[in-house]
């Protein structure tokens, strides 16, 4: 008997319980209920961001695969196309750190190699409450072993990505995992069920208890009873996926299968209900066949157990025997669990009684869509009023301090935990504004980046959502990329708070605003919600996992200075804006004013300038100006260069010293030039309508920046360098 | 010169070294599965990077068991030129073809980065291109490649000469900073007593391009391909 408790425990309510009665023309079982409440969550459904998604822009020439499939597919030429997507693992993360985390990068890579892509990259995304807390400390720890854990054993290279620290996180660490994988455009594989009396096949590993209601989980507030959700946390096996991976791109490779589905989010419930719901077509399965690694399971457990690195494979019968031939040469079960019938309904058998029967129809398509009520948050109006700010007295000192704070300082203690070179692609750009990835056979090659400010988005939700997608297109621009396709993984609080659905649909249309602009199209990725614990919520957080273009790998470019005596030219202006910056933050303690605005078309015209000197080779380094301004930008090119070269720039700007320095301006790249090239540009700049002006020279041991008459920073670059490369180092020293 | 390379379960660098011996340096080079017990006429085996078995026992250890070793230890007997890269490494010193025993990296971290490396052998079949005291700029990528053997065996590898490869400074320099894992007599490869099997931490498969930050990784196949002869 299904009751009130039963349904809270499933996180449905009294509405949506009476909508799948009348669905399904009965009172559903438990296993029934069990599988409702997965499939109607938050997570699977979408249905609180639905009718807001709708808003992105998804068409493009070269668009394969938009929204709706495991990833998405772009054409990149060569007969080739890149596959790629975005997900969180943010609530388990926090309950178990490492778990969490490994099971983040296991699962987005099912994704990519479901497709029949080979996985070539992982990137992620990491927000953190501040390092002062030694829970938070163990959280970052756990998260930064637990993708390296994975990601190394499998041999995928993560190359990047960014880790910002902020009060709001310390209860809700975000982990979202970016891949991106290779197919031939004419191989690619979707989750189909097609061919009636074909046969449905298990493989991978065992099924297990592990990760029953991860789904549910994901789609509700923590509370204080972190410890009780444990066992919610799927457990990672990097070496069985490495197996599955490549037993599934040899079968892939012979033309065996007609369709093929990772278990990951929902397991069972959701790979057999998705694909025959995709084919209009039913599944039949006997759960006595699954192969289970604990004894009694109920069915109600197998099939919401999220034990990981599991596929199901639809295939002619005459085929079986050389699937399962494969599988076997890689130590890996092959088992046939049921077949694909007629009549649209999803039927389980155990112990040879039907445990479930109910159309596929209700389960994918039929679940209720929100729409929920929307309310400008209160905090706003004081937020957005910066009180007037003292200038530093010692702007030396300010700067040392911006430097070592740990979402400016270097990340070189994350990065190096993990295999960044495996696969030999990984261009060498030490600290580059994106990550390079050659592809092997061509000239050519993929960048890509990830980037979100949540400090904009949590006081102007919509130029935060336009400026995560103009920024991480800056940052391909710097290193010589051409934005082709993004995902993006939004992650937000509770949307039945009206004020954080407030923030969600201004950022999204922030988004879009600014895809339309660059003409880039979303292929998918993925809403968490929910990110509340005892009441408090995360600031907005979109993150934009955006893929470029390199048309000739040989004219990258990186960050860091070439020699001494170069020409440093910014593009862009200085404004006085210091609204929402890290400088704020970190100097003036103080998470408040109106972030940079942005004009998209002045940034267009400046990303495709820098993409025009890249490839006219004029420019010996690209860096774009973020978190820390000007001042950041510039040590960190003087830090990323091979000999540590120091600088003297001089600027003229008609605003406080302070905004000069560290102020977030958008729409800025400071490039290098040799020789009497910065003529060329300067010209060329002129002609584009794009702002560039000389503001120094490199050179030195020193990083010397000057405001009029004013020198406002001087300090050894061996000093700076120390305050940026040990902050994070020094506080997870072993003492 | 054929180079055969080994997948074992869970082997990662298999393809990358097949590339590196292919691709960028045109030489004959097939893979070797694991299960069979053939060497298909290799003149040299190399046993690549990864995580063998997923390396949940000691690394290397069950990989040690799989069916071609068997053949690949007869082989090496036999004075076959045997490398083993990271894993590879620690393959062969599970399989007590190298003296020795791997470690946590002293920092109990993961490692991926360019390290340098000073020659300390240039009479190897791996190292004949190069000059003694020669740095290399090669990376690593390990878990557990902190080096380590009682003291009477690293004095028999001292005496004969066994140490092929130190971590050092790129002035190459021994010190405690670039002996980045910890390693014991910062050791970075080692060679048998009979010179004919190498075992090294460093990917040179990583290091034979340009594009990847270094070519220095070339030398050690060059190297075994001017043996060859």
């Amino acid at each position: 008997m299904i009751d009130r408790k039963i349904l809270e425990e499933h996180n449905l309510t009294l509405d949506e319980y009476e909508k799948i009665v009348e669905l399904i023309g009965k009172e559903p079982n438990i296993t029934e209920l069990g599988i409702f409440s997965l499939m109607w969550s938050e997570h699977c459904s979408y249905k609180s961001s639905k009718v807001h998604l709708r808003h992105l822009p998804v068409k493009g020439k070269n668009v394969i695969q938009g929204p709706g499939e495991n990833a998405g597919i772009i054409d990149i030429g060569d007969g080739l196309a890149a596959v790629f997507k975005i997900e969180s693992h943010n609530h388990p993360s926090f309950i178990e750190p490492y778990q969490g985390a490994a099971t983040g990068v296991g699962g987005i890579l099912r994704d990519i190699f479901t497709m029949g892509a080979r996985p070539i990259v992982l990137q992620d995304s990491l927000r953190f409450g501040p390092l002062s807390s030694a829970k938070n400390k163990s959280v970052m720890e756990g998260v930064v072993a637990g993708i390296s854990g994975y990601g190394n054993s499998i041999g995928i290279p993560t190359v990047g990505g960014d880790v910002y620290f902020n009060d709001c996180y310390s209860l809700n660490p975000l982990v979202n995992v970016f891949a991106l994988g290779i197919v031939k455009k004419d191989r690619v594989f979707y989750a189909k069920a097609e061919g009636i009396g074909n046969l449905v096949l298990y493989v991978g590993a065992k099924t297990g208890r592990d990760g029953i209601h991860g789904a549910t989980m994901a789609s509700a507030e923590f509370g204080k009873d972190l410890e009780h959700k444990r066992p919610n946390v799927q457990v990672g096996d990097p070496f069985m996926e490495k197996l599955l991976l490549e037993a599934c791109l040899e079968v892939m490779a012979k033309d065996l299968i007609v369709g093929i589905q990772d278990m990951g989010a929902a397991g069972l419930t959701c790979s057999t209900t998705e694909m025959a719901s995709k084919s209009g077509t039913g599944i039949e399965i006997d759960l006595d066949r699954v192969p289970q690694r604990e004894e009694g399971m109920t069915p109600y457990e197998m099939m919401l157990s999220e034990s990981q690195e599991r596929m199901l494979i639809v295939a002619k019968k005459d085929k079986v025997k050389e699937v399962q031939e494969i599988f076997s040469n890689w130590d890996l079960d092959a088992v046939i669990i049921g077949q694909v019938t007629e009549g649209e309904r999803l039927k389980v058998e155990f112990g040879g009684k039907t445990v479930v029967d109910i159309p596929v129809n209700a389960v994918i398509d039929l679940c209720p869509v929100y729409e929920r009520e929307s309310k400008i948050p209160s905090y706003l109006e004081s937020a957005t009023q910066l009180e007037p700010l003292p200038q530093p007295e010692n702007f030396n000192q300010a700067f040392l301090k911006l430097l070592s704070s740990p979402t400016i300082a270097e990340k070189e203690w994350v990065r190096r935990q993990y295999d960044h070179m495996v696969q030999v692609n990984t261009a060498f750009l030490p600290g580059a504004d994106a990550s390079v990835i050659r592809i092997k056979d061509t000239n050519k090659a993929l960048a890509v980046t990830l980037d979100g400010s949540s400090l904009y988005t949590y006081l102007d939700p919509k130029t935060g959502g336009k400026i995560a997608v103009a920024e991480a297109c800056r940052n391909l621009a710097c290193v010589g990329a051409r934005p082709i396709g993004v995902t993006n993984c939004l992650n937000f609080g509770n949307p039945e708070k009206p004020e954080i659905m407030w923030q969600f649909q201004e950022t999204i249309h922030g988004i879009a605003e600014g895809c339309r602009a660059f003409d880039i199209p979303v292929t998918g990725g993925n809403v968490s919600f929910y990110n509340d614990t005892e009441g408090i919520s995360i600031h907005p957080t979109p993150v934009l996992g955006i893929v470029g273009m390199v048309d000739d790998v040989k004219l990258i470019t990186g960050p860091g200075f070439k020699e001494e005596g170069n020409i440093l030219i910014l593009l862009g202006e200085n404004k006085d804006e210091l609204g929402a910056s890290e400088y704020v933050k970190t100097i003036h303690q103080k998470e408040k004013g109106i972030p940079p605005q942005i004009d998209l078309e002045e940034e267009k015209r400046i990303q495709e300038f820098c993409l025009e000197i890249i490839s006219l080779e004029l420019i010996e380094s690209a860096h774009d100006v973020s978190e820390g301004g000007l001042a950041t930008c510039l040590a960190e090119s003087s830090f990323l260069s091979r000999e540590k070269t120091g600088l003297n720039a001089n600027l003229r700007d008609e605003i406080r010293a302070d905004a000069v320095l560290f102020g977030e301006t958008q729409s800025r790249i400071v490039i290098t030039s040799k020789g009497q090239n910065h003529q060329k540009i300067l010209d060329l700049a002129k002609d584009r309508k794009v702002k560039a002006a000389v503001i120094g020279k490199t050179g030195g041991e020193r990083i010397i920046i000057s405001h009029g008459d004013k020198k406002l920073i001087d300090v050894p670059v061996d000093e700076a360098l120390k305050a940026w490369r040990n902050a994070i180092p020094e506080i997870f020293a072993i003492k | 010169m054929k180079f055969g390379v080994v997948i074992f379960p869970g082997s990662n660098c298999d393809y990358d070294t097949l590339y590196a011996l292919k691709d960028v340096l045109q030489q004959k080079a097939i893979f070797l599965w694991h299960k069979e017990h053939n060497l298909k006429n290799v003149d040299c085996v190399i046993l690549p990077g990864g995580f063998s078995y997923g390396d949940y026992l000691r690394s290397g250890s069950i990989a040690a068991f799989s069916p071609l070793m068997q053949e690949i230890k007869e082989f090496a007997l036999k004075g076959g030129l045997v490398l083993g890269i990271c894993n590879g490494f620690q393959v062969l010193l599970e399989l007590e073809l190298l003296p020795g025993a791997m470690l946590r990296n002293k920092n109990l971290k993961f490692l991926c980065q360019f390290v340098h490396l000073r020659v300390e052998n240039e009479t190897t079949p791996f190292t004949s291109r190069a000059k003694k005291g020669q740095v290399l700029r090669i990376p690593i990528a390990h878990y557990d490649g902190n080096f380590f053997s009682p003291p009477d065996t690293i004095q028999e590898i001292k005496t004969n000469n066994q140490i092929v490869l130190r971590y050092s400074d790129d002035q190459g320099q021994l010190s405690e900073d670039a002996n980045v894992n910890g390693s014991l007599e910062s050791i970075a490869g080692l060679i048998n007593k009979a010179g004919n099997v190498m075992g090294m931490m460093p990917h040179p498969e990583r290091a034979s391009e340009t594009l990847l930050g270094s070519e220095d990784g070339r030398i050690i196949f060059e190297s075994m391909i001017k043996w060859k002869g």
